[in-house]
Protein backbone atom coordinates (compact mmCIF):
# COMPACT_ATOMS: atom_id res chain seq x y z
CA UNK A 1 0.00 0.00 0.00
CA UNK A 2 1.41 3.51 -1.03
CA UNK A 3 0.52 6.76 0.70
CA UNK A 4 0.24 9.55 -2.17
CA UNK A 5 0.27 13.12 -0.76
CA UNK A 6 -0.89 15.92 -2.60
CA UNK A 7 0.81 19.37 -1.69
CA UNK A 8 1.02 22.93 -3.14
CA UNK A 9 2.28 25.54 -0.63
CA UNK A 10 0.38 28.59 -2.45
CA UNK A 11 -3.17 28.06 -2.73
CA UNK A 12 -5.45 27.50 -5.21
CA UNK A 13 -2.96 26.17 -7.70
CA UNK A 14 -5.82 23.28 -8.94
CA UNK A 15 -4.73 21.00 -6.06
CA UNK A 16 -8.03 19.53 -4.81
CA UNK A 17 -9.78 19.79 -8.68
CA UNK A 18 -6.59 17.33 -9.61
CA UNK A 19 -6.84 14.94 -6.35
CA UNK A 20 -10.58 14.52 -6.68
CA UNK A 21 -9.69 13.66 -10.75
CA UNK A 22 -6.96 11.01 -9.62
CA UNK A 23 -9.75 9.58 -7.16
CA UNK A 24 -12.07 9.02 -10.04
CA UNK A 25 -9.38 7.26 -11.91
CA UNK A 26 -7.97 5.37 -8.71
CA UNK A 27 -11.69 3.91 -8.63
CA UNK A 28 -11.80 1.57 -5.76
CA UNK A 29 -7.93 0.31 -5.37
CA UNK A 30 -7.97 3.74 -3.23
CA UNK A 31 -9.02 5.24 0.22
CA UNK A 32 -9.24 8.72 0.14
CA UNK A 33 -8.34 11.41 2.66
CA UNK A 34 -9.10 14.71 2.50
CA UNK A 35 -6.18 16.99 4.91
CA UNK A 36 -7.49 20.41 4.00
CA UNK A 37 -9.46 19.88 7.19
CA UNK A 38 -10.28 24.00 7.90
CA UNK A 39 -11.16 24.36 4.31
CA UNK A 40 -12.26 21.04 3.18
CA UNK A 41 -13.68 21.32 -0.62
CA UNK A 42 -13.23 17.75 -1.81
CA UNK A 43 -16.67 16.32 -0.93
CA UNK A 44 -17.97 18.88 -3.28
CA UNK A 45 -16.74 16.57 -6.00
CA UNK A 46 -16.57 13.30 -4.79
CA UNK A 47 -20.42 13.71 -2.75
CA UNK A 48 -19.49 11.27 -0.05
CA UNK A 49 -22.61 9.71 2.09
CA UNK A 50 -21.11 11.15 5.43
CA UNK A 51 -22.36 7.45 6.41
CA UNK A 52 -20.04 7.09 9.88
CA UNK A 53 -19.12 10.72 11.93
CA UNK A 54 -17.25 10.76 15.25
CA UNK A 55 -16.65 14.38 17.46
CA UNK A 56 -12.98 15.01 17.22
CA UNK A 57 -11.03 16.77 21.12
CA UNK A 58 -8.27 17.78 21.23
CA UNK A 59 -6.20 20.38 23.32
CA UNK A 60 -8.01 22.39 26.24
CA UNK A 61 -9.31 25.63 27.39
CA UNK A 62 -8.59 27.40 30.94
CA UNK A 63 -12.27 27.90 33.07
CA UNK A 64 -12.56 30.02 36.19
CA UNK A 65 -14.70 28.66 39.10
CA UNK A 66 -15.92 32.33 40.17
CA UNK A 67 -17.18 31.02 43.54
CA UNK A 68 -14.00 29.49 44.29
CA UNK A 69 -11.55 31.88 42.85
CA UNK A 70 -10.22 34.31 45.73
CA UNK A 71 -8.74 36.95 43.09
CA UNK A 72 -5.04 36.58 43.65
CA UNK A 73 -4.31 37.77 40.23
CA UNK A 74 -1.57 35.16 40.18
CA UNK A 75 -3.30 32.80 37.19
CA UNK A 76 -2.94 36.25 35.12
CA UNK A 77 0.70 37.36 36.39
CA UNK A 78 1.78 33.65 35.16
CA UNK A 79 0.00 33.66 31.49
CA UNK A 80 2.18 34.06 28.52
CA UNK A 81 -0.76 34.58 26.30
CA UNK A 82 -2.58 37.68 28.02
CA UNK A 83 -5.57 35.45 27.93
CA UNK A 84 -6.50 36.10 31.71
CA UNK A 85 -8.70 39.45 31.97
CA UNK A 86 -9.63 41.36 35.26
CA UNK A 87 -12.92 42.87 34.02
CA UNK A 88 -14.61 44.58 37.38
CA UNK A 89 -13.19 42.56 40.17
CA UNK A 90 -13.02 39.10 38.50
CA UNK A 91 -10.64 37.50 36.16
CA UNK A 92 -11.73 35.64 33.62
CA UNK A 93 -10.30 33.33 30.61
CA UNK A 94 -10.17 35.33 27.09
CA UNK A 95 -10.99 31.52 25.06
CA UNK A 96 -9.35 32.52 21.77
CA UNK A 97 -5.96 33.59 23.27
CA UNK A 98 -6.11 30.80 25.76
CA UNK A 99 -3.45 28.16 24.14
CA UNK A 100 -5.04 25.76 26.65
CA UNK A 101 -1.35 25.78 28.23
CA UNK A 102 -2.53 24.60 32.25
CA UNK A 103 -0.20 26.58 33.44
CA UNK A 104 -2.84 29.46 35.49
CA UNK A 105 -4.43 25.81 36.47
CA UNK A 106 -1.52 23.99 37.89
CA UNK A 107 -0.48 27.47 40.05
CA UNK A 108 -3.96 28.52 41.40
CA UNK A 109 -3.85 27.88 44.91
CA UNK A 110 -7.42 27.16 45.41
CA UNK A 111 -7.58 25.22 42.06
CA UNK A 112 -10.24 27.26 41.26
CA UNK A 113 -9.12 26.69 37.40
CA UNK A 114 -10.41 23.54 35.41
CA UNK A 115 -8.20 22.45 32.11
CA UNK A 116 -11.46 21.76 29.88
CA UNK A 117 -10.86 19.78 26.83
CA UNK A 118 -12.11 21.03 23.58
CA UNK A 119 -14.65 19.75 20.94
CA UNK A 120 -12.37 21.06 17.59
CA UNK A 121 -14.04 19.34 15.09
CA UNK A 122 -15.84 16.39 13.16
CA UNK A 123 -14.34 13.55 11.39
CA UNK A 124 -16.54 11.45 8.85
CA UNK A 125 -15.73 8.13 6.92
CA UNK A 126 -17.64 8.18 4.08
CA UNK A 127 -18.63 6.13 0.77
CA UNK A 128 -18.11 8.52 -2.72
CA UNK A 129 -19.85 8.36 -5.80
CA UNK A 130 -17.83 5.95 -7.13
CA UNK A 131 -18.12 3.51 -3.70
CA UNK A 132 -14.65 4.06 -2.94
CA UNK A 133 -14.00 5.19 0.50
CA UNK A 134 -13.04 8.71 2.05
CA UNK A 135 -12.14 9.70 4.95
CA UNK A 136 -12.53 13.68 5.96
CA UNK A 137 -12.77 15.95 8.50
CA UNK A 138 -14.64 19.30 9.48
CA UNK A 139 -12.22 21.53 12.24
CA UNK A 140 -14.59 23.66 14.12
CA UNK A 141 -14.62 27.44 13.62
CA UNK A 142 -11.81 28.78 14.59
CA UNK A 143 -10.25 26.24 16.63
CA UNK A 144 -6.80 25.11 16.38
CA UNK A 145 -4.94 21.78 16.60
CA UNK A 146 -5.37 21.00 12.89
CA UNK A 147 -2.60 18.98 12.69
CA UNK A 148 -4.07 16.78 15.43
CA UNK A 149 -7.22 16.03 13.39
CA UNK A 150 -5.12 16.19 10.02
CA UNK A 151 -3.00 12.93 11.81
CA UNK A 152 -6.42 11.32 12.89
CA UNK A 153 -8.22 11.46 9.24
CA UNK A 154 -4.82 9.96 8.17
CA UNK A 155 -4.63 6.85 10.84
CA UNK A 156 -8.11 6.43 9.95
CA UNK A 157 -7.65 6.15 6.06
CA UNK A 158 -4.47 3.63 6.70
CA UNK A 159 -6.55 1.44 9.21
CA UNK A 160 -9.12 1.34 6.17
CA UNK A 161 -6.72 1.09 3.78
CA UNK A 162 -5.38 -1.78 5.25
CA UNK A 163 -7.84 -3.96 6.42
CA UNK A 164 -9.27 -3.54 2.76
CA UNK A 165 -5.91 -4.22 1.26
CA UNK A 166 -6.12 -1.85 -0.71
CA UNK A 167 -2.96 -0.31 -3.63
CA UNK A 168 -3.19 3.44 -2.61
CA UNK A 169 -4.19 6.10 0.04
CA UNK A 170 -4.67 9.74 -1.81
CA UNK A 171 -4.73 12.51 0.29
CA UNK A 172 -5.12 15.78 -0.31
CA UNK A 173 -2.92 18.29 1.86
CA UNK A 174 -3.54 21.83 2.78
CA UNK A 175 -1.56 24.94 1.42
CA UNK A 176 1.59 26.45 3.03
CA UNK A 177 4.24 24.90 5.47
CA UNK A 178 2.95 25.01 8.99
CA UNK A 179 1.51 21.88 10.94
CA UNK A 180 -1.27 20.59 8.99
CA UNK A 181 1.16 20.48 5.92
CA UNK A 182 3.48 18.90 8.22
CA UNK A 183 1.07 16.19 9.76
CA UNK A 184 -0.11 15.27 5.94
CA UNK A 185 3.26 14.66 4.93
CA UNK A 186 4.18 12.18 7.64
CA UNK A 187 4.69 8.68 6.59
CA UNK A 188 4.09 9.52 3.02
CA UNK A 189 5.72 7.15 0.32
CA UNK A 190 5.22 9.88 -2.69
CA UNK A 191 4.43 13.24 -2.52
CA UNK A 192 2.91 15.57 -5.50
CA UNK A 193 3.29 19.07 -5.52
CA UNK A 194 0.58 20.80 -7.41
CA UNK A 195 1.96 24.42 -8.35
CA UNK A 196 1.68 26.83 -10.78
CA UNK A 197 4.17 28.85 -12.86
CA UNK A 198 3.76 32.84 -11.12
CA UNK A 199 6.77 33.55 -9.08
CA UNK A 200 4.45 33.65 -6.18
CA UNK A 201 3.42 30.20 -7.27
CA UNK A 202 7.59 28.94 -8.02
CA UNK A 203 8.39 30.89 -4.65
CA UNK A 204 6.21 28.47 -2.60
CA UNK A 205 6.63 25.42 -4.09
CA UNK A 206 10.46 25.98 -3.51
CA UNK A 207 9.76 26.43 0.46
CA UNK A 208 7.13 23.39 0.53
CA UNK A 209 10.19 20.96 -0.94
CA UNK A 210 12.49 22.21 1.41
CA UNK A 211 9.82 20.66 3.95
CA UNK A 212 9.66 17.73 1.91
CA UNK A 213 13.59 17.42 1.82
CA UNK A 214 13.12 17.77 5.49
CA UNK A 215 11.43 14.44 5.45
CA UNK A 216 13.55 12.68 2.80
CA UNK A 217 10.55 11.64 0.98
CA UNK A 218 10.61 11.49 -3.04
CA UNK A 219 8.34 13.86 -5.27
CA UNK A 220 6.88 14.89 -8.15
CA UNK A 221 5.32 17.85 -9.95
CA UNK A 222 2.72 18.73 -11.99
CA UNK A 223 2.31 22.13 -13.53
CA UNK A 224 -1.15 23.75 -13.55
CA UNK A 225 -2.18 26.38 -16.10
CA UNK A 226 1.66 25.99 -17.69
CA UNK A 227 1.22 28.65 -20.68
CA UNK A 228 0.07 31.81 -18.75
CA UNK A 229 4.28 31.79 -18.04
CA UNK A 230 6.11 29.42 -20.11
CA UNK A 231 9.73 31.30 -19.07
CA UNK A 232 8.99 30.48 -15.49
CA UNK A 233 7.52 26.97 -16.15
CA UNK A 234 10.32 26.22 -17.74
CA UNK A 235 12.36 27.43 -14.42
CA UNK A 236 10.12 25.03 -12.61
CA UNK A 237 11.37 22.09 -14.56
CA UNK A 238 14.78 22.94 -14.14
CA UNK A 239 14.70 22.94 -10.33
CA UNK A 240 12.91 19.95 -10.56
CA UNK A 241 15.48 18.28 -12.96
CA UNK A 242 18.33 19.91 -10.49
CA UNK A 243 16.08 17.84 -7.05
CA UNK A 244 15.32 15.08 -9.39
CA UNK A 245 11.53 15.54 -8.56
CA UNK A 246 9.70 13.95 -11.09
CA UNK A 247 7.66 15.53 -13.91
CA UNK A 248 4.46 14.28 -14.01
CA UNK A 249 2.28 16.35 -16.45
CA UNK A 250 1.81 19.83 -17.70
CA UNK A 251 -2.13 21.50 -17.45
CA UNK A 252 -2.83 24.13 -19.92
CA UNK A 253 -5.03 27.07 -18.45
CA UNK A 254 -8.35 26.19 -18.71
CA UNK A 255 -11.65 27.24 -17.40
CA UNK A 256 -13.25 23.95 -17.74
CA UNK A 257 -12.01 22.78 -14.36
CA UNK A 258 -14.29 25.48 -13.04
CA UNK A 259 -17.16 24.23 -15.26
CA UNK A 260 -17.15 20.86 -14.25
CA UNK A 261 -16.86 22.41 -10.37
CA UNK A 262 -19.60 24.34 -10.75
CA UNK A 263 -22.13 21.10 -11.93
CA UNK A 264 -20.61 18.83 -9.05
CA UNK A 265 -17.83 17.08 -11.22
CA UNK A 266 -14.70 15.87 -11.38
CA UNK A 267 -13.01 16.64 -14.79
CA UNK A 268 -12.63 13.50 -15.77
CA UNK A 269 -16.48 12.72 -15.50
CA UNK A 270 -16.92 16.09 -17.61
CA UNK A 271 -14.57 16.45 -20.49
CA UNK A 272 -13.86 13.88 -23.00
CA UNK A 273 -10.94 15.59 -24.32
CA UNK A 274 -7.63 17.02 -23.46
CA UNK A 275 -7.61 17.49 -19.50
CA UNK A 276 -9.07 13.73 -19.25
CA UNK A 277 -6.17 12.33 -21.42
CA UNK A 278 -3.60 13.99 -19.25
CA UNK A 279 -5.01 12.97 -16.32
CA UNK A 280 -5.50 9.54 -17.21
CA UNK A 281 -1.78 9.83 -18.32
CA UNK A 282 -0.87 10.81 -14.88
CA UNK A 283 -2.41 9.21 -12.78
CA UNK A 284 -0.67 5.90 -14.79
CA UNK A 285 2.63 7.87 -14.28
CA UNK A 286 1.88 8.20 -11.31
CA UNK A 287 1.03 4.48 -10.24
CA UNK A 288 4.14 3.69 -12.16
CA UNK A 289 6.73 6.01 -9.88
CA UNK A 290 5.10 4.62 -6.66
CA UNK A 291 5.92 1.44 -7.53
CA UNK A 292 9.72 2.23 -8.32
CA UNK A 293 10.08 4.13 -5.28
CA UNK B 1 -7.82 51.35 10.87
CA UNK B 2 -6.76 47.95 10.55
CA UNK B 3 -8.65 46.40 8.02
CA UNK B 4 -7.98 42.42 6.95
CA UNK B 5 -7.74 40.68 3.96
CA UNK B 6 -8.69 36.86 4.18
CA UNK B 7 -10.44 34.19 2.69
CA UNK B 8 -10.91 30.65 3.75
CA UNK B 9 -10.09 28.97 0.25
CA UNK B 10 -6.27 29.67 -0.78
CA UNK B 11 -5.54 31.56 -4.20
CA UNK B 12 -9.01 33.61 -4.09
CA UNK B 13 -6.89 37.12 -4.52
CA UNK B 14 -5.90 38.52 -1.43
CA UNK B 15 -2.65 39.21 -2.29
CA UNK B 16 -3.46 40.77 -5.36
CA UNK B 17 -6.47 42.63 -3.54
CA UNK B 18 -4.28 43.28 -0.79
CA UNK B 19 -0.98 44.88 -2.51
CA UNK B 20 -3.66 46.56 -5.01
CA UNK B 21 -5.21 48.38 -2.46
CA UNK B 22 -2.09 49.75 -0.23
CA UNK B 23 -0.56 50.83 -3.27
CA UNK B 24 -3.47 52.96 -4.99
CA UNK B 25 -4.91 54.38 -1.33
CA UNK B 26 -0.66 55.31 -0.44
CA UNK B 27 -0.68 57.55 -3.52
CA UNK B 28 -2.84 59.97 -1.20
CA UNK B 29 -1.67 59.29 2.21
CA UNK B 30 0.58 56.49 4.06
CA UNK B 31 -0.40 53.17 4.49
CA UNK B 32 0.79 50.18 6.07
CA UNK B 33 0.42 46.39 4.36
CA UNK B 34 1.70 43.57 6.46
CA UNK B 35 2.28 40.27 4.74
CA UNK B 36 1.12 38.02 7.84
CA UNK B 37 0.54 34.52 5.44
CA UNK B 38 3.92 34.02 7.22
CA UNK B 39 3.95 30.38 5.56
CA UNK B 40 3.83 31.72 2.19
CA UNK B 41 4.50 35.54 1.84
CA UNK B 42 3.71 36.66 -1.62
CA UNK B 43 3.19 40.49 -0.93
CA UNK B 44 6.48 41.14 -1.93
CA UNK B 45 6.85 39.70 -5.36
CA UNK B 46 3.90 42.93 -6.05
CA UNK B 47 5.66 45.71 -3.73
CA UNK B 48 8.93 46.72 -5.08
CA UNK B 49 9.92 48.80 -2.52
CA UNK B 50 13.26 49.96 -0.88
CA UNK B 51 14.55 46.92 2.52
CA UNK B 52 14.91 49.35 5.38
CA UNK B 53 15.22 46.89 8.03
CA UNK B 54 15.53 42.98 8.64
CA UNK B 55 14.93 41.05 12.08
CA UNK B 56 15.02 38.34 13.27
CA UNK B 57 12.40 36.50 15.21
CA UNK B 58 12.56 34.77 18.37
CA UNK B 59 10.59 32.12 20.46
CA UNK B 60 11.44 31.35 24.09
CA UNK B 61 11.65 27.49 24.34
CA UNK B 62 13.05 25.33 27.85
CA UNK B 63 16.73 24.37 27.54
CA UNK B 64 17.45 21.33 29.83
CA UNK B 65 20.47 21.64 32.46
CA UNK B 66 21.41 18.21 33.03
CA UNK B 67 23.98 19.29 35.84
CA UNK B 68 20.51 20.67 38.34
CA UNK B 69 18.23 18.26 36.98
CA UNK B 70 17.01 15.53 39.45
CA UNK B 71 14.60 14.01 37.23
CA UNK B 72 11.49 14.82 39.30
CA UNK B 73 9.23 14.62 36.35
CA UNK B 74 7.75 17.80 37.03
CA UNK B 75 8.24 19.21 33.13
CA UNK B 76 6.57 16.93 31.67
CA UNK B 77 3.61 16.23 33.86
CA UNK B 78 3.13 20.00 33.43
CA UNK B 79 3.26 20.45 29.96
CA UNK B 80 0.11 19.73 27.85
CA UNK B 81 1.82 19.58 24.27
CA UNK B 82 4.03 16.64 25.25
CA UNK B 83 7.04 18.98 24.09
CA UNK B 84 9.31 17.92 27.28
CA UNK B 85 9.39 14.49 27.92
CA UNK B 86 11.61 12.59 30.90
CA UNK B 87 13.00 9.23 29.15
CA UNK B 88 15.28 7.46 31.50
CA UNK B 89 17.85 9.53 33.02
CA UNK B 90 17.37 12.36 30.27
CA UNK B 91 14.98 14.95 29.61
CA UNK B 92 14.18 15.58 25.83
CA UNK B 93 12.53 18.99 24.93
CA UNK B 94 10.60 18.92 21.32
CA UNK B 95 10.86 22.98 20.05
CA UNK B 96 8.37 22.47 17.27
CA UNK B 97 5.57 21.28 20.14
CA UNK B 98 6.75 23.80 22.34
CA UNK B 99 3.92 26.53 22.89
CA UNK B 100 6.74 28.71 24.57
CA UNK B 101 3.99 28.90 28.05
CA UNK B 102 6.84 28.69 30.37
CA UNK B 103 5.39 25.94 32.62
CA UNK B 104 8.15 23.77 32.66
CA UNK B 105 10.79 26.40 33.48
CA UNK B 106 9.11 27.80 36.26
CA UNK B 107 7.99 25.00 38.15
CA UNK B 108 10.57 23.27 37.99
CA UNK B 109 12.16 23.35 41.47
CA UNK B 110 15.60 22.68 40.39
CA UNK B 111 15.66 25.71 37.79
CA UNK B 112 17.18 23.12 35.26
CA UNK B 113 14.92 24.56 32.18
CA UNK B 114 15.86 28.09 31.53
CA UNK B 115 14.15 29.71 28.56
CA UNK B 116 16.34 29.92 25.42
CA UNK B 117 15.55 31.95 22.16
CA UNK B 118 15.20 29.84 19.50
CA UNK B 119 14.28 31.70 15.65
CA UNK B 120 11.66 30.89 13.96
CA UNK B 121 11.78 33.52 11.21
CA UNK B 122 11.78 37.28 10.17
CA UNK B 123 10.25 40.99 9.83
CA UNK B 124 11.64 42.64 6.85
CA UNK B 125 10.65 46.20 6.16
CA UNK B 126 10.25 48.39 2.85
CA UNK B 127 9.30 50.93 1.82
CA UNK B 128 7.98 52.70 -1.39
CA UNK B 129 7.24 56.02 -1.06
CA UNK B 130 4.10 56.43 1.10
CA UNK B 131 3.68 52.55 1.12
CA UNK B 132 5.76 50.90 4.23
CA UNK B 133 5.20 47.00 3.36
CA UNK B 134 6.03 44.77 6.66
CA UNK B 135 6.67 40.63 5.69
CA UNK B 136 6.31 38.16 8.29
CA UNK B 137 8.10 35.01 6.92
CA UNK B 138 8.06 31.67 8.53
CA UNK B 139 11.55 29.45 8.27
CA UNK B 140 10.56 26.52 6.64
CA UNK B 141 10.61 23.24 9.49
CA UNK B 142 8.93 25.97 11.87
CA UNK B 143 5.31 24.83 12.44
CA UNK B 144 3.62 27.09 14.47
CA UNK B 145 2.60 30.02 12.39
CA UNK B 146 0.70 32.26 15.41
CA UNK B 147 4.18 33.61 17.23
CA UNK B 148 5.09 35.52 14.06
CA UNK B 149 1.84 36.54 12.96
CA UNK B 150 1.77 38.24 16.43
CA UNK B 151 4.89 39.42 16.56
CA UNK B 152 4.26 40.97 12.84
CA UNK B 153 1.38 42.95 13.95
CA UNK B 154 2.97 44.03 17.42
CA UNK B 155 5.95 45.13 14.68
CA UNK B 156 3.66 47.21 12.96
CA UNK B 157 2.11 48.57 16.76
CA UNK B 158 5.60 49.72 18.12
CA UNK B 159 6.48 50.97 14.86
CA UNK B 160 4.13 53.23 13.21
CA UNK B 161 1.66 55.72 14.26
CA UNK B 162 -1.97 53.99 14.79
CA UNK B 163 -3.64 56.71 12.82
CA UNK B 164 -1.82 55.01 9.78
CA UNK B 165 -3.77 52.59 8.02
CA UNK B 166 -3.21 49.03 7.98
CA UNK B 167 -3.58 46.48 5.61
CA UNK B 168 -3.30 43.19 6.84
CA UNK B 169 -3.07 40.15 4.10
CA UNK B 170 -3.96 37.32 6.16
CA UNK B 171 -3.15 33.66 4.99
CA UNK B 172 -5.84 31.28 4.22
CA UNK B 173 -8.06 28.65 5.45
CA UNK B 174 -10.22 29.27 9.29
CA UNK B 175 -8.07 27.70 11.99
CA UNK B 176 -5.56 30.08 14.09
CA UNK B 177 -3.41 31.72 12.07
CA UNK B 178 -6.97 33.52 10.43
CA UNK B 179 -8.09 34.51 13.83
CA UNK B 180 -4.42 35.99 14.68
CA UNK B 181 -4.21 37.67 11.99
CA UNK B 182 -8.00 38.70 11.89
CA UNK B 183 -9.13 39.57 15.41
CA UNK B 184 -7.21 42.75 15.96
CA UNK B 185 -8.50 44.36 12.73
CA UNK B 186 -11.76 46.85 12.49
CA UNK B 187 -12.62 45.51 9.03
CA UNK B 188 -12.59 42.42 7.43
CA UNK B 189 -12.74 41.84 3.48
CA UNK B 190 -13.70 38.59 2.27
CA UNK B 191 -12.12 37.86 -1.12
CA UNK B 192 -13.60 34.99 -2.54
CA UNK B 193 -14.32 32.96 -6.74
CA UNK B 194 -17.61 32.53 -7.92
CA UNK B 195 -16.79 28.78 -7.60
CA UNK B 196 -18.47 26.20 -5.14
CA UNK B 197 -15.11 26.08 -3.85
CA UNK B 198 -14.95 29.38 -3.54
CA UNK B 199 -18.65 29.73 -2.17
CA UNK B 200 -18.22 26.94 0.60
CA UNK B 201 -15.17 28.22 1.76
CA UNK B 202 -16.59 31.75 1.69
CA UNK B 203 -19.27 30.71 3.98
CA UNK B 204 -16.99 28.86 6.72
CA UNK B 205 -15.07 32.66 6.56
CA UNK B 206 -18.55 33.52 7.48
CA UNK B 207 -19.04 31.72 10.35
CA UNK B 208 -15.27 32.49 12.22
CA UNK B 209 -15.76 36.16 11.76
CA UNK B 210 -19.52 35.59 12.96
CA UNK B 211 -18.50 34.42 15.61
CA UNK B 212 -15.32 36.86 16.04
CA UNK B 213 -18.03 39.89 15.97
CA UNK B 214 -16.49 41.36 13.00
CA UNK B 215 -17.69 43.57 10.52
CA UNK B 216 -17.28 42.22 7.00
CA UNK B 217 -17.94 42.62 3.26
CA UNK B 218 -17.29 40.28 0.58
CA UNK B 219 -15.37 40.82 -3.16
CA UNK B 220 -15.79 38.94 -5.93
CA UNK B 221 -12.41 37.75 -7.63
CA UNK B 222 -12.10 36.27 -11.13
CA UNK B 223 -16.14 37.61 -11.70
CA UNK B 224 -17.71 35.62 -15.21
CA UNK B 225 -16.45 32.22 -14.39
CA UNK B 226 -18.50 29.88 -12.24
CA UNK B 227 -22.29 31.09 -11.48
CA UNK B 228 -23.81 33.60 -9.57
CA UNK B 229 -24.44 31.76 -6.23
CA UNK B 230 -21.66 33.53 -4.50
CA UNK B 231 -24.06 36.84 -5.06
CA UNK B 232 -27.20 35.35 -4.20
CA UNK B 233 -25.56 34.08 -1.03
CA UNK B 234 -24.61 38.14 -0.41
CA UNK B 235 -27.70 39.39 -0.83
CA UNK B 236 -29.74 36.35 1.27
CA UNK B 237 -27.61 36.86 4.05
CA UNK B 238 -27.42 40.63 3.80
CA UNK B 239 -23.80 40.63 3.51
CA UNK B 240 -22.47 43.67 1.38
CA UNK B 241 -20.76 43.16 -1.76
CA UNK B 242 -17.79 45.59 -1.84
CA UNK B 243 -16.76 44.66 -5.39
CA UNK B 244 -16.33 42.48 -8.41
CA UNK B 245 -13.13 41.81 -9.90
CA UNK B 246 -13.47 40.50 -13.18
CA UNK B 247 -12.18 37.45 -14.94
CA UNK B 248 -9.22 38.16 -17.88
CA UNK B 249 -6.91 35.30 -18.48
CA UNK B 250 -4.75 38.62 -18.85
CA UNK B 251 -4.48 38.84 -15.49
CA UNK B 252 -3.11 35.73 -14.46
CA UNK B 253 -0.22 36.04 -16.90
CA UNK B 254 0.56 39.64 -15.67
CA UNK B 255 0.15 38.54 -11.82
CA UNK B 256 2.64 35.48 -13.08
CA UNK B 257 5.32 38.29 -13.42
CA UNK B 258 5.08 40.04 -10.16
CA UNK B 259 3.24 43.03 -12.09
CA UNK B 260 0.89 45.09 -9.87
CA UNK B 261 -2.48 44.20 -11.67
CA UNK B 262 -3.61 47.82 -11.25
CA UNK B 263 -0.96 48.96 -12.78
CA UNK B 264 -0.95 46.69 -15.51
CA UNK B 265 -5.00 46.38 -16.69
CA UNK B 266 -7.07 48.99 -16.70
CA UNK B 267 -10.22 47.15 -16.03
CA UNK B 268 -8.43 45.73 -12.55
CA UNK B 269 -7.28 49.18 -11.91
CA UNK B 270 -11.48 50.32 -12.02
CA UNK B 271 -12.66 47.49 -10.54
CA UNK B 272 -10.16 48.60 -7.40
CA UNK B 273 -10.84 52.07 -7.74
CA UNK B 274 -14.34 50.99 -7.43
CA UNK B 275 -13.62 48.89 -4.61
CA UNK B 276 -11.88 52.15 -2.72
CA UNK B 277 -15.03 54.16 -3.25
CA UNK B 278 -17.18 51.67 -1.98
CA UNK B 279 -15.23 51.23 1.28
CA UNK B 280 -15.47 55.02 1.62
CA UNK B 281 -18.93 55.11 1.11
CA UNK B 282 -19.35 52.48 4.24
CA UNK B 283 -16.55 54.52 5.83
CA UNK B 284 -14.42 52.07 6.12
CA UNK B 285 -11.74 54.18 4.57
CA UNK B 286 -11.52 57.79 4.87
Amino acid sequence: MKEIVVISGKGGTGKTSITAAFAMLAGKNAVIADCDVDAADMHLLLQPDFAKSEDFYSGFKAEIDQELCMKCGKCKQACRFDAVKKIDDSYNILNLDCEGCGYCAEICPVKAIQMVEQNVGKWYISKIKNNAQMVHARLGIGADNSGKLVAKVKKEAKNIAQEASKDFILVDGSPGIGCPVVSSLSGADYVIIVTEPTLPGFHDMKRVYELVQNFHLTAGCIINKYDINKEISEKIKSFCKKNSIDIISYFPYDETFTQAMTQGKTIVEFDDGNLKKILENSWKKIISLTDQH
Amino acid sequence: MKISIASGKGGTGKTTLATNLAYLLSQKSPVILADLDVEEPNSGFFIKGKEIHEKKVFRMIPEWDKEKCVLCGNCQRVCKFNAVIKLWEEVLVFNQLCHSCYACSELCPQNALPMKTYEVGKITEFEQNNLHFIEGKLNVGEEQAVPLIKETIDFTNHNYSSDILRIFDAPPGTSCPVIEATKSADYIILITEPTPFGLHDLKLAVEVMRELKKDFGVIINRYGIGNDDVVQYCEDERIPLLGKIPNMKKAAEAYSKGELLSEAIPEIRSAILDIIKNLQDREVLL
